[in-house]
């Protein structure tokens, strides 16, 4: 997604509801984050999803520690996530353009 | 028998289990030889054979098979082989003669030529002064103040060019060089054109019309040891000055095993280069060892050993389609003989390891025996107390045999005669180096100057060059340095024009910023 920093973006974002797991003590979800704005984006080492909000919380301004508190709280069971995604994005395009 | 009577001594020092081995065959040998002395392990007081002759050596070192080891062989004493003179030698020694009887003239003409000149030309305004008063002493007009000021002027101004020209010109001639100086000739021209001028003007103008302005003659004096001076500074900058700045890089080859070197040099001429270069081959270049190039000579021959032209088609057949003929053939037949040459080298190298191995141990058991003793114990002394010669004696008997298997095996036993050894090993022994350092000398091959002047092989040098041996250094010149047994190959190259420009960057813009990419899992 090419953007000007600056400038508002306009994304297609998907709805994702996920039940945190129970190992342990620990709530955990499964899957690996990286990434944040304190990061180099030139070394991310995912670039599938990218998440704009986690339960409310705007995930598009903040460090990817912020990011993992967020998505780690212990009180949440459930996590809802916006998220958008390449291949959405161009789906949703094709099928604008026909 | 003195093999009786040193044994004990020689077992007193050696520690080793070698030793039972060593007696065993101690008890074969019947005689050492005599060329070298009695430098069998027998014999702990070695008496050292006078310095090896000059030719006697050459005799063993012709014969392959032979081997010039101290100490395993027995051979019976002749008379003659001490003397034995090889062709090769004969020639040299007569060569060696005539030449140095031509160039000593040439050498001796140039100095009488110069020095004549140099006196008259220091003696002239001695004369020029003088000469009025002796003649016409009475017409002169009286000398005043400024005059004798000028004559304490010209003492003073002679004497610094006297010590001058001492400094720049009165050295010890390095060497013999086949043309004459340009530069120096040149300046020889000038002084005498300059005298003369000087001497005619003198002569008609002044003696002849008897001048009496004595002040005048004095400061025309004055004003001819000036012009000295400054041909002096002349002779400073066209003889030294010019050539110290490097302006080419001169290449040195050794035509035998190629070992080669870099020289920066400036703007000389070719024969005073090939002087430089010489001076330091002494130096630089590992001595030349005849006896290491024989392998590759033996390979060679037996690469074009086994083939045979014959001819089918009848005479006629032109030699040189003969031996493209062989020469093709040659190159297509399978040859084992690269494999052959790394398994050599390889067995080589390990042998010379180990074996140095051996004596690096030997030399350094060796050094344990003695002790330095200090000034205070002179009088409680436990043995005997020797000079650094009896100590390197006594112990050279226990690393002898080390020493001389690791020469024989690098193939550097003809440089290094037992005296030579043991003068060294006295020599470390007083200037307190350590195992290390004596070996130093015998674990890789030295410069030319390291060894006995007899065995250099390269004393009498001809400077082969296409272009006049005068004229100076070019780009891309080549020369060759030819001694009886190999030569060295010059190359010229000049030293590129360097460009440099300039940066500036402010300490202040040196700023750095972290790239981090962390994973969680959550």
């Amino acid at each position: 997604m090419s953007y000007v920093p600056g400038q508002p973006v306009t994304a297609v974002v998907q709805r994702i509801e996920i039940h945190k797991l129970r190992q342990g003590d620990n709530l955990i979800l499964g899957f690996s984050i990286g990434g944040g704005i304190d990061q180099d984006p030139t070394q991310n080492p995912f670039s599938e999803d990218k998440t704009d909000k986690v339960n409310g919380w705007d995930m598009t301004m903040v460090t990817h520690d912020q990011a993992r508190k967020r998505l780690t709280k212990r009180n949440e069971e459930v996590v809802r996530l916006l998220v958008t995604r390449q291949s959405l994005q161009k789906a949703v395009q094709q099928s604008m353009m026909s | 028998m003195d093999t009786e009577s040193t044994y004990s001594g020689y077992s007193h020092y050696s520690g080793h289990s070698k030793k039972a081995h060593r007696q065993g065959s101690r008890d074969r040998h019947k005689s050492p030889r005599s060329k070298d002395g009695s430098r069998s392990e027998k014999s702990v007081t070695i008496q050292a054979p006078p310095a090896e002759p000059l030719l006697g050596n050459d005799a063993s070192r012709t014969e392959e098979g032979q081997d010039d080891n101290w100490g395993e062989t027995t051979t019976a004493i002749t008379g003659t082989s001490e003397h034995s003179i090889s062709q090769e030698d004969i020639a040299r020694i007569s060569k060696d003669l005539e030449d140095s009887v031509g160039l000593d003239c040439k050498r001796y003409l140039g100095l009488t030529v110069a020095s004549v000149l140099g006196l008259l030309v220091f003696l002239t305004p001695v004369v020029f002064i003088l000469l009025p008063q002796i003649l016409w002493r009475d017409a002169l007009e009286p000398c005043g103040t400024v005059c004798e000021g000028l004559f304490i002027s010209v003492a003073f101004k002679l004497l610094i060019l006297l010590i001058g020209t001492w400094a720049l010109f009165f050295r010890q001639p390095r060497a013999d060089i086949p043309r004459v100086f340009v530069f120096r000739a040149l300046l020889l021209v000038l002084i005498f054109l300059f005298v003369f001028s000087y001497w005619l003007f003198y002569g008609v103008r002044i003696l002849d019309s008897k001048d009496t302005n004595y002040q005048g003659i004095v400061q025309y004096a004055v004003s001819l040891v000036d012009a000295l001076l400054f041909i002096h500074y002349l002779a400073i900058v066209l003889l030294e000055l010019r050539q110290l700045q490097p302006v080419f890089a001169v290449k040195v080859v050794r035509s035998t095993d190629g070992e080669s070197r870099y020289y920066s040099l400036g703007h000389l001429s070719i024969q005073r280069a090939a002087l430089v270069v010489l001076e330091n081959y002494y130096r630089d270049f590992t001595v030349y060892n005849p006896s290491l190039l024989t392998a590759s000579k033996s390979r060679a021959a037996k690469h074009m050993a086994g083939l045979k032209v014959y001819n089918v088609d009848g005479p006629g057949n032109n030699a040189s389609g003969q031996s493209r003929a062989m020469i093709a053939a040659a190159a297509r037949r399978r040859d084992s003989s690269h494999n052959e040459l790394y398994y050599e080298e390889a067995d080589h190298e390990r042998r010379v390891k180990k074996r140095r191995a051996r004596l690096v141990v030997a030399v350094e058991e060796a050094f344990t025996h003695i002790k330095r003793l200090q000034a205070e114990e002179e009088q409680k002394a436990p043995g005997e107390m020797m000079d650094p010669r009896e100590a390197a004696q006594a112990i050279f008997p226990s690393m002898a045999r080390a020493l001389q298997k690791y020469l024989r095996t690098t193939r550097q036993q003809q440089y290094h005669s037992m005296e030579s050894i043991l003068q060294h090993l006295a020599f470390c022994i007083t200037n307190n180096m350590t195992p290390k350092a004596f070996l130093e000398r015998y674990l890789s091959a030295g410069p030319t100057l390291q060894y006995d002047r007899d065995r250099w092989f390269s004393k009498q040098w001809t400077l082969v060059s296409e272009e006049a041996v005068t004229s100076g250094l070019q780009d891309g010149v080549v020369f060759v340095l030819k001694c009886l047994d190999f030569s060295l190959v010059v190359n010229v190259k000049k030293i590129p024009f360097i460009k440099l420009s300039e940066e500036f960057i402010d300490p202040k813009s040196h700023k750095f910023v972290l790239r981090l990419q962390s994973e969680t899992s959550v």
